[in-house]
């Protein structure tokens, strides 16, 4: 059942554009204006994804069509909007999230000089995120696909008076662009097999149209959308942007580098099931690059001593893991984790940012440590999204974790036949890693006793209440959507197999591999400090490995960057200065010489003229007397 | 009679030393003098060959020649005389004005 003309579905991402205008207006002359300018907007777009939301009969789906963005020959493209099921948790999650965490920057940024181009970048991201994932076709999601790639890029940079930081923006905006052409390319290849974009038409050619002589092609079309996912959703390959990405302030972190804009490939996927479902190849290629991403930000998160690098990496592995859950063809478990992992990291971020907020700019953990007793609520509430994150029973991300390590095991793809028997130790090893990074970062900060020389204190109201609903939603989020969301999502992704419910005591043992990474943290880094130093002691060579984030960017300077630096160079003296330079200054100088030829016979002297008349009359005779004659 | 052989000769004679003239020499009145040097040797021809060939054809040519050498000599004289007020001097070399 469709239903047409829901015009409310235009107001939703309307409301966060209205808002970009009027904060960045607005804030000019009165700065605390734009904060909350932008909040409301984000809430007011809150408020019409809830009626909806409510008002929506079961198996229902809305459409809208806002106008027709252009018409070529016979190809008519349509700016339109459907909201179905899985659209309302995405739209839920990014004004839900994205009002909680408006809130907190107008606390957080209050100092700050240009906040009214913070607010106004800040709702544009709304805007640009709601286009995504409430698009009808791939290419109104492509419009919010590089319209938060836009917005990432001025946030990530919002101080881009530090050089550094407008740099990190640069190399995020570029990476993105490489995953984009991926993107693209799988657009291109759809188009050109089924005359259209719209999802709903392409799940109908495509579910009519599984013969074997197309599946290669939904393989190479999987891929090269797959290859914008890595870029937009940081996996390997072209995860290195968003560890750098933390140059932005902390709030942008939580909501676009963590909760939102980062999962916009895992979105990507699941509304794009009815493809990857046919390229179980591909499906493979997800499942493994996601297991190794996961793993490697996870032995990365271990050794980083910035609060914000280790959730940075720890956002990297936790999107390894959704990944995993849609490469194993599971999409609810994916959503889920996407949401439950909104819940507990843009808890964690928004902790961090208190955090940093409390101790003066200070992000370096060394410098931190018994903040708990200083900021007791900033200390409960990333106390508990570490848990939940961990995956301790009854919190949500034991029960999005589960499920994803049971879908990966479970899987029934025969292209991960044998691969799997690898790939899920891995995963759980890495889930193990995830408690003992968590509970490092959370001992460091909160535990022990204070190593730095500010003057920590807690947040404001504006800022704590958002970690405390976060925090709360972290708590029972999972046991809440564990059992509603693949019952709400089955009309777009299918229905899930039913499992039993598990009782306190399952669900405790379930969890024994975050308890056992939680425990060995503790002991590492409260009561026996010295266990940490003498492991990398031992293992010298692997921890330095992990301390340089396992060489990527040295890599990539090396493989990708000084080549190319090279190549410009060749271009710039070789082609731009020697041959178009050449080519230019050359036709000047034949100007400049025959010119000074020339001049050299202007002497001004008549009779010099007159000789040369003289000249040329004989030589005019003689042609034609002799000349005539032959 | 005296050969046409003789008359061309003479009039190639004067024409050339009006060339030379104009070229190497430097008052402007000379150089002036001998420009009328090479039309009157023209005209010697005409004349010379007129005979010989027995119509008047060239004899009237030489006419519309001495109109217009008049009218240059008038011509000629006042750009001089105008050279000699910008210029203080008649030597063309001091007019180069559009040396390049």
């Amino acid at each position: 059942m469709e239903q047409n003309g829901v015009t409310a579905l235009g107001y939703i991402p309307l409301f966060p554009l209205i808002g970009s205008v009027l904060a960045f207006i607005i804030g000019r002359s009165k700065r605390d204006a734009a904060g909350w300018i932008a909040t409301l907007a984000s809430a007011m777009a809150f408020a019409v994804v809830v009626a909806l939301v409510m008002a929506m009969p079961e198996e229902a789906e809305y459409y809208y069509r806002a106008f027709t963005w252009f018409s070529v020959g016979g190809f008519t493209l349509d700016f339109a909007f459907r909201f179905d099921h899985l659209t309302a948790v995405m739209c839920l999650v990014v004004t839900g999230i994205g009002s909680l965490i408006h809130l907190y920057s107008v606390a957080y940024m209050a100092e700050d000089e240009g906040r009214h181009r913070f607010f106004a970048y800040l709702n544009l991201f709304m805007f640009s995120m709601l286009l995504l994932v409430l698009g009808a076709n791939l290419l109104v999601l492509f419009v919010g696909w590089e319209g938060v790639g836009l917005c990432s890029y001025l946030l990530i940079g919002f101080w881009f008076k530090n050089l550094s930081y407008a740099g990190a923006g640069r190399k995020a905006f570029v990476v993105n662009r490489i995953g984009d052409a991926g993107f693209l390319f799988g657009m291109f290849m759809l188009y050109r097999q089924f005359d259209t974009l719209d999802f709903a038409e392409l799940a109908q050619a495509i579910s009519v149209n599984a013969s074997p002589e197309l599946l290669p092609l939904y393989f190479v079309v999987a891929l090269c959308l797959f290859v914008g996912a890595t870029g937009k959703s940081a996996q390997i390959p072209l995860f290195v942007w968003l560890p750098d990405a933390m140059a932005g302030p902390t709030p942008v972190s939580a909501l676009i580098h963590a909760a939102t804009m980062v999962t916009a490939g895992v979105y990507m996927m699941a509304r794009l099931n009815f493809l990857f479902d046919l390229a179980p190849q591909a499906q493979a290629i997800v499942a493994i690059v996601a297991v190794f991403t996961a793993m490697v930000a996870a032995l990365t998160a271990l050794t980083q001593n910035d609060i914000k690098k280790v959730l940075a990496y720890s956002t990297v592995s936790q999107l390894g893991f959704m990944f995993m859950a849609a490469g194993a063809g599971v999409y609810w478990v994916a959503v889920f984790h996407l949401v439950t992992h909104a819940f507990f990291k843009a808890c964690l971020f928004l902790g961090a940012g208190s955090v940093i907020h409390g101790c003066h700019h200070e992000q370096d953990m060394r410098h931190m440590g018994g903040l708990w007793s200083k900021m007791p609520i900033t200390a409960a509430t990333y106390g508990i999204s570490t848990l939940a994150i961990a995956g301790i029973y009854p919190l949500s991300g034991y029960f999005s974790k589960h499920a994803i390590l049971a879908a990966l095991e479970g899987g029934h793809n025969p292209a991960l036949e044998g691969l799997l028997e690898l790939l899920v130790p891995m995963a759980s090893v890495t889930a193990f890693l995830t408690a003992f990074y968590m509970t490092r970062s959370f001992a460091m900060t909160f535990l022990g006793s204070y190593r730095g020389h500010a003057h920590p204190h807690e947040s404001p109201l504006r800022m704590t209440a958002p970690l405390i609903v976060l925090a709360g939603l972290a708590l029972v989020g999972g046991l809440w959507l564990g059992g509603t969301l693949p019952h709400y999502l089955a009309p777009v992704l299918g229905s899930p197999a039913e499992h039993g419910h598990e009782s306190i005591i399952e669900g405790l043992m379930h969890s024994w591999i975050g308890i056992a990474g939680i425990g060995v943290g503790l002991l590492c880094y409260t009561s026996l400090s010295q266990i940490p130093a003498t492991i990398y002691r031992v293992i010298g060579p692997l921890s330095t490995l992990s301390l340089n984030k396992f060489y990527f960017d040295e890599l990539y300077a090396a493989v990708v960057v000084k080549p190319l630096e090279a190549i410009a160079r060749v271009l710039f003296r070789v082609v731009d200065q020697g041959m178009i330079d050449g080519a230019v200054n050359g036709t000047a100088a034949v100007v400049d010489v025959s010119g000074e030829v020339a001049r050299s016979t202007q002497t001004g002297q008549v009779r010099h003229y007159a000789f040369f008349m003289f000249v040329a009359a004989l030589l005019m005779l003689f042609l034609f007397v002799f000349a005539g004659r032959v | 009679m005296v050969p046409v052989t003789y008359y061309l000769t003479l009039s190639a004679l004067m024409f050339t030393l009006g060339i030379v003239g104009v070229v190497i020499r430097r008052n402007a009145i000379v150089v002036f003098m001998c420009i009328e040097l090479m039309l009157n040797a023209v005209n010697l021809s005409f004349v010379a060959l007129s005979r010989l060939v027995g119509n008047l054809d060239g004899q009237i040519a030489v006419f519309f020649v001495m109109v217009v050498a008049a009218a240059e000599a008038a011509v000629g004289l006042a750009i001089i005389i105008s050279l000699f007020r910008s210029a203080k001097s008649v030597e063309t070399s001091d007019a180069n004005q559009l040396n390049g």
